[in-house]
């Protein structure tokens, strides 16, 4: 049954354009973005690791750089927040939500379903941004295990923001809010460490945690501070489904 | 058989903020029944009728579908309940075929069962020409008859129609009462409607509701067993008739003829035989058929009637 409302919920967002524009110009804009760096690699750093004979590379200068760049964290935030737009603020909007709430099927199951629909789409993003840097390969080595961890941290980063896109969608019955909502929070939740510098505030950061991902470390400790958030965001939209139809 | 309580419900109470919607509200529909609420806009009917399918928590009361709790063990309630909301929960985006495909999904149809209960429901609302259409491209007949096959697709056992004419062009609504009423043959049907000539034409018990209360729950036809039409030949004096016996209320109709009420319905042969004997030769005597209505006014607008 998850199955089937998440591919039902996958088709459902290609069928409008907004998914593929934001395909395209994301696309374009981070290609953009990425030859820059292969330029300035070329033209500025690359004589100057020569002459210094430093131990850094593409990897360091060009593709961990790329994934750390905040206008692909904004892009990314963007995603996230036109999809807390569509998910349940538009079965809300639309009235097709009784369609789900009526039918035998459980409310967590709803629940993982819409979000396994909508993590598709977040990992094809992953996956077509990620794919830029390995481009690399063809004419230079690459340090690929700290860019599979880098690729991991960026997905997990997806998943959180999504799981957190996807309660603030339960709870808003207009779409606009829900997305501004989610642009608000999840810039929050990314940028907590900014400020606090240590402490609780930065452990809760998402950016803490995919800097470490970015130095190439993978430690449980963050693999379990994703699951719990992912965990705990789909555990609150449950909930609030199951106000909707099974509590007073 | 037919006496087969499929739905019940008893004391719903429901509440927005502090307001009351709904006030110790009891219904039961048996197999083989057909039930409208009746009542003016922000009655509560729509919300009764969310409760009773499972959309809307009700603050308390309990409701059994065909014998299962819909709160206790809602999977098992939920497969036997048909839901079409005010708004047909369709997604414009999908084809008809394949929403009603994802509708019987949902449902736990698979295979082959899936395919013979899809083919069945676009025959019976008859959708088998635009079954490849795009929903958000048909007009609001067709928007409609899809929400009713998705309602019917998994052959429930108890329907939950809420307004279901409403936006249908005369045709259209002809259709819809009579797929309405052959549906209704082999199950337990809730409807609701503001349409009086629909609930008299379709239902067989109504609820009327004001403010969230019930305030008359039995069959259509006995609110019209008081309910006469005279037509005499001769004008009739409407003293004399009015004194006689057993007539409670006179009012001439629009048509000419005579509207009487009646105080039982024994009285109506001692009318019949003094209406005879008076020499005014009896051309027509049947029913009014507008007891609901006048119960409407009375209950509803608090006017005698």
């Amino acid at each position: 049954m998850i199955v089937r409302i998440a591919r039902r919920e996958f088709r459902a967002l290609f069928a409008t354009p907004l998914p593929w524009l934001f395909l395209a110009l994301g696309q374009f804009l981070l290609a953009w973005l990425f030859l820059t760096l292969v330029e300035q690699y070329q033209t500025s750093y690359q004589p100057l690791l020569v002459k210094l004979d430093a131990g850094l590379g593409a990897t360091d200068l060009v593709a961990v750089p790329f994934l750390a760049d905040p206008r692909l964290l904004m892009l990314l935030l963007l995603a996230a927040a036109l999809l807390a737009m569509r998910l349940l603020a538009e079965e809300r909007r639309q009235q097709t939500l009784p369609l789900l709430l009526a039918a035998p099927v459980s409310a967590t199951e709803i629940v993982l379903g819409k979000y396994l629909g909508a993590l598709a789409l977040g990992l094809l993003l992953v996956a077509l941004w990620g794919g830029l840097p390995l481009t690399l390969l063809l004419g230079t080595g690459l340090d690929l295990g700290r860019l599979l961890a880098a690729l991991l941290g960026l997905a997990l980063l997806v998943a959180s923001l999504l799981a957190f896109a996807l309660w603030v969608s339960a709870l808003a019955s207009q779409p606009a809010a829900a997305a501004a909502a989610t642009f608000g929070g999840g810039l929050l939740l990314m940028l907590l460490q900014r400020d606090g510098g240590q402490g609780i505030l930065a452990y809760l950061g998402l950016l803490s945690h995919y800097e470490r991902f970015l130095r190439g470390e993978v430690a449980v400790a963050a693999l379990a501070f994703h699951g719990v958030l992912i965990t705990g965001f789909l555990a609150l939209t449950v909930r609030r489904l199951d106000a909707l139809r099974v509590q007073a | 058989m037919a006496e087969e309580t499929l739905l019940q419900a008893r004391e719903l109470c429901r509440r927005y903020g502090d307001r009351t919607a709904l006030e110790n509200l009891d219904l039961s529909v048996r197999r083989g029944e057909i039930v409208g609420l009746l009542g003016p806009n922000g009655a509560g009917k729509s919300t009764t009728l969310r409760i009773l399918s499972g959309t809307l928590p009700p603050h308390r009361g309990t409701v059994t579908v065909a014998g299962a709790d819909l709160f206790a063990a809602p999977r098992q309630a939920r497969r036997r309940l048909g839901y079409l909301p005010e708004i047909p929960p369709v997604y414009p985006e999908m084809t008809v075929a394949a929403y009603l495909r994802y509708c019987g999904e949902l449902r736990g149809l698979r295979r082959q069962a899936l395919s013979r209960a899809l083919e069945r429901a676009l025959e019976r609302c008859r959708l088998g020409s635009v079954r490849q259409r795009l929903i958000g491209n048909l007009s609001k007949g067709y928007v409609q008859r899809i929400g009713l096959a998705q309602a019917v697709l998994h052959e429930p056992e108890v329907l939950i129609l809420d307004e279901p004419t409403v936006g249908l062009d005369p045709l259209q609504t002809r259709e819809f009462r009579t797929l309405i009423r052959e549906l209704g043959e082999d199950r337990g049907i809730v409807f609701s409607s503001h349409i009086l000539p629909e609930i008299r034409a379709l239902c067989d018990r109504v609820l009327i509701l004001r403010d969230g209360r019930t305030l008359f729950s039995g069959p259509v036809t006995a609110a019209d067993s008081r309910r006469f039409r005279l037509r005499c030949a001769h004008a009739p004096d409407a003293a004399q008739l009015a004194a006689l016996p057993g007539v409670t209320a006179l009012e001439p109709a629009a048509d000419g003829s005579l509207l009487l009420t009646l105080a039982d319905e024994a009285a109506a042969a001692q009318v019949q035989q003094a209406v005879l004997a008076a020499g005014w030769m009896l051309r027509e005597w049947g029913p009014a058929h507008d007891g609901l209505e006048q119960l409407l006014v009375t209950l509803v607008h608090g006017e005698p009637a």
